[in-house]
């Protein structure tokens, strides 16, 4: 009688999804990474629609762990994790809050150009790309010509 | 749209899978072993993609098989007579350079044929032909780069890689023979008939081994008979044996 009460709201998971770190880049959330597609009720079972980063990312397990650790600890019991590769993930979906986050946590944000704006470190614009990929498959290792401190740039996928 | 065949849909994707798979392990192998640090992961990451990319083919090759194989039991549970890799995927990483011509070499293969796969009828593998070919557009791009730095660069750098050039070339070819798989993927709008891809990918190649300033070999000849099975040659039973061991020992062992 009163079931749709018992589940709570759609915007109230995606506030709890919000706090959910990504577990390589943790100074994101989930959310901030534009990898949670979507959040829908199918009965009684809350459906949650991932969508990986990169194919063989291997982040991707652990962070279908965190969502549903983290809602259980929430009180949700019957949850349902979707793994949905079309449209492929692109950095279009970061946030501009996780842009920012990203930038001062030391890693160059994307930028449709194909290469970082400035140096994340002294905002120095004279850079050199050391490799097209970096720590996880995401970035791609630059250093900075001014200060000459190297640093992570995230790919624009 | 007429019935797909599923015997044939199901070839198909098991090399596109198994191309994805026995290249990602050999370039594993690299792994701890490049010559310089960003080579290292650079290798490591190219090969995490190839793998990632294969769970999706070898995931959805089990589903259109229908008994329930799932892409690691597809991985480990089959034999070389069982792969429908192109013979190049399974060949022995050599030197430094020898490895990135190899890559370079398929890197414009899938670069092309992924292209084409974005608009097949069958929406799971347009699904996942998009998703691969922005992975692919970085490998390509490094492997394109370095092809051309140690071509046109020192004259041991450039020896090496048209000796590489030289040696992988026979392997060239096998990657455009059309035969009746593809025939049924064409009729089904699933696929593009390989052969007619020759020509995006031969102004690919010309494009960056001339500014590598290495010779393309004239001869035609080609090996073949990875990609339907009927000979592979004698490294792959050897990748197999590493890359299968665990499950071979443990069966059904997981973590």
């Amino acid at each position: 009688m009163t079931q749709l009460a018992e589940h709570p709201p759609i915007d109230q998971i995606w506030d709890w999804l919000h706090a959910v770190p990504d577990p390589e880049i943790p100074v994101i959330s989930l959310t901030d990474l534009g990898i949670i597609r979507d959040v829908a009720y199918d009965g009684d079972t809350l459906v949650v629609t991932v969508t990986p980063t990169y194919s063989g990312c291997p982040a991707t397990s652990i962070i279908n762990l965190d969502i549903e650790t983290a809602l259980r600890d929430q009180g949700i019991q019957n949850i349902r994790l979707k793994q949905q590769i079309f449209p492929p993930w692109t950095t279009d979906w970061l946030t501009p809050e996780g842009a920012e986050k990203l930038e001062k946590y030391g890693i160059a944000p994307p930028t449709a150009a194909g290469g970082p704006k400035r140096c994340p470190h002294c905002g120095g614009a004279n850079l050199e790309k050391l490799s097209q990929f970096g720590s996880t498959p995401c970035k791609a290792q630059w250093k900075c010509t001014d200060c000459l401190e190297p640093f992570d740039y995230f790919k624009c996928i | 749209m007429s019935a797909v065949d599923q015997q044939a849909l199901f070839q198909f994707l098991l090399r596109m899978g198994d191309n994805t798979l026995v290249l990602g392990h050999r370039v594993s192998e690299w792994c701890g072993h490049a010559p310089v640090l960003e080579e290292d992961i650079a290798l490591a990451n190219t090969a995490l993609d190839l793998i990632g990319q294969t769970q999706f083919w070898l995931g959805l090759a089990g589903e259109v098989e229908g008994k329930g194989q799932d892409a690691d039991a597809l991985a480990f549970r089959r034999d070389v007579w069982d792969f429908r890799n192109f013979l190049i995927c399974e060949m022995p990483n050599g030197d430094f350079g020898q490895t990135l011509m190899r890559q370079f070499l398929f890197d414009a293969w899938a670069s092309v044929t992924l292209a084409h796969l974005q608009t097949s009828s069958d929406e799971r593998v347009a699904g996942i032909a998009a998703k691969a070919s922005k992975e692919v557009a970085y490998h390509l791009e490094r492997s394109a780069d370095t092809v051309v730095g140690l071509g046109d660069g020192t004259e041991e750098s450039h020896k090496r890689m048209q000796a590489a050039l030289e040696y992988l070339w026979p392997y060239v070819g096998e990657m455009f023979v059309s035969d009746d798989v593809d025939t049924a993927m064409v009729a089904a709008g699933i696929a593009p008939d390989p052969a007619s891809l020759r020509a995006e990918y031969d102004a690919i190649i010309t494009r960056v081994l001339t500014q590598a300033t290495l010779d393309i070999p004239q001869s035609a000849f080609a090996h073949k008979g990875g990609r339907d099975g009927s000979i592979h040659t004698e490294h792959l039973g050897h990748l197999l044996t590493s890359m299968q061991w665990l499950q071979r020992v443990y069966p059904d062992a997981s973590w």
